[in-house]
């Protein structure tokens, strides 16, 4: 398994990554909960959209087309990137392999 | 979306809790002068392996992440691994406490094998003489045994978890330095007047001034300690967000406890009939207590300042620690005994006769249990009821 953390200290939303697979998501009326049961982390999503993305994101190529797919345009996704960069530092993403 | 709004969600609670604590026995081999649940004795009504797995079905269902399972020392029950394995078999990590008894070279390797257990050694002293105190003669060398155990065996990042009391206050570093030693993580938490704490928390409990030295402590060196929010009452002695964490009583919104004949409370330091929301043995078992006990839902209401309405640091603390006022016989709605601004001192010196809470019908204690002689007599604060047994 890459390790997102300590190979892409920089978050790339070109290429394509996924829940790292010992994360569990579970939805709350906020968003969601994500735990990690490697690191023993726990992070907030705090919309359905950011939900909406982080669930999708193993099926897109990239993660502009995830945002995009979940009704985020281009213009918009700065918020977004940004939580996404925060859980891909905090291994909770990670690029997907075959891609 | 701002922070604020996910404490707001908090607040009113969530689908299930994110820190369950499950107490699965009374029974303890040690008699922690301090010990919040009294235990001593297995009580014979405790849940049955059966009854265990048909819970963690259950915490499987809704989603919970993970259990911290305490006691008593949850290793002296005899299916305690079979439960541990049914657990994380089941998606429900585990992390559970221990005093280190049956951590032995052949369960350390085991525990390393997994990713999903996670153990917590408790100790409250850094050296023998004052853990020993606490918690009995030869639980320090017991408690340094099992850590030597998980470090041999390769267990990464145990956490060595300490009560922070008067006595140990001091030794803050070398805690952290015997973590370093074991390639462990310290967790330290608040000393809670909860069971037996309640007879010696005033012998035991920080002074004022340790309560600052603590918070800076806290400011200066605790970023890799946790501290499982327990620290917010020290919240206004700094800047907001100084500390880290929630900075919010858990209690029945993001926090419970089942305890080991599966009576359900807020919290853990709240094993009173008074916070007994239900049992899961009711119908509809946990996940109905959980959404629909009038007890969580009262404390999902927003909750009055009451006597800390006009306190600048109510937003900081909102008014400290349910249990700790509960249990030294202060009003919900008034300040916490260890306030910092000193509101906590003035109201028990104003309560000297207060009613505090007898223990209830949770005592299990082998026997009354006294501090060890480097610390002094004990005595309940008030004198209240002797125990129900």
């Amino acid at each position: 398994m890459e390790c997102a953390g300590s190979t892409d200290r920089v978050f790339d939303p070109d290429r394509a990554w996924q829940l790292h697979p010992q994360v569990a998501v579970r939805p709350e009326p906020f968003g969601a909960l994500l735990y990690h049961f490697g690191t023993r982390k726990l992070s907030f999503l705090k919309n359905r959209t950011i939900l909406t993305v982080v669930r999708s994101l193993a099926e897109h190529p990239d993660v502009r087309s995830a945002c995009r797919a979940a009704g985020v345009q281009d213009s918009g996704q700065g918020p977004y990137l940004h939580a996404l960069g925060v859980l891909a530092d905090s291994k909770m993403l990670v690029v997907q392999e075959s891609k | 979306m701002t922070v604020p709004r996910l404490i707001e969600q908090f607040e009113h609670g969530l689908d299930a809790p994110i820190c369950l604590t499950w107490e699965l026995t009374y029974a303890c081999n040690l008699a922690c002068v301090h010990c919040l649940s009294s235990s001593g004795k297995r009580d014979p009504r405790e849940l049955s392996t059966r009854q265990c797995k048909d819970i963690i079905d259950e915490l499987e269902r809704m989603q919970v992440f993970y259990v911290n399972i305490g006691g008593g020392e949850p290793t002296v029950r005899p299916d305690f691994w079979e439960l541990v394995d049914y657990a994380t078999a089941h998606h429900v990590g585990v992390k559970f406490s221990t005093n280190g008894v049956r951590i032995t070279p052949e369960v350390a390797t085991r525990l390393a094998a997994s990713d999903y257990v996670d153990v917590q050694i408790s100790l409250d002293g850094a050296t023998a003489e004052v853990n020993d105190a606490v918690r009995g003669p030869g639980s320090f060398a017991m408690a340094v045994g099992a850590l030597e155990n998980l470090a041999a065996a390769g267990f990464s990042d145990a956490k060595i978890s300490v009560v922070v009391t008067r006595h140990n206050v001091d030794q803050l570093d070398e805690f952290a330095a015997l973590a370093g030693r074991y390639g462990a993580t310290l967790r330290i938490t608040r000393l809670r007047p909860s069971g037996r704490g309640a007879d010696v928390w005033e012998d035991l409990h920080p002074t004022a001034a340790q309560q600052v030295q603590l918070y800076d402590w806290l400011v200066a060196r605790g970023e890799r300690v946790l501290t499982g929010d327990s620290f917010f009452h020290l919240s206004g002695l700094g800047e907001p967000g100084a500390l880290a964490g929630l900075n919010l009583c858990g209690a029945g919104r993001v926090v419970c406890l089942i305890d080991p004949v599966g009576d359900v409370y807020a919290c853990p330091f709240v094993l009173h009939d008074e916070f007994r929301a239900g049992s899961v043995r009711d119908p509809g078992g946990f996940a109905h207590v959980w959404r629909h006990s009038e007890l969580f839902l009262e404390l999902r209401e927003p909750a009055s300042a009451g006597a800390c309405a006009s306190c600048g640091s109510y937003d900081a603390c909102q008014g400290g620690c349910m249990a700790a006022k509960f249990f030294t016989g202060l009003p919900l709605d008034g300040p916490d005994p260890e306030c910092v601004k000193g509101f906590g001192e003035d109201a028990l010196a104003g309560t000297a006769v207060a009613m505090v809470p007898a223990a209830g019908s949770s005592d299990h204690s082998w026997k009354p249990v006294t501090l060890g002689r480097t610390m002094g007599s004990t005595r309940r604060a008030t004198g209240a009821a002797a125990p129900v047994v």
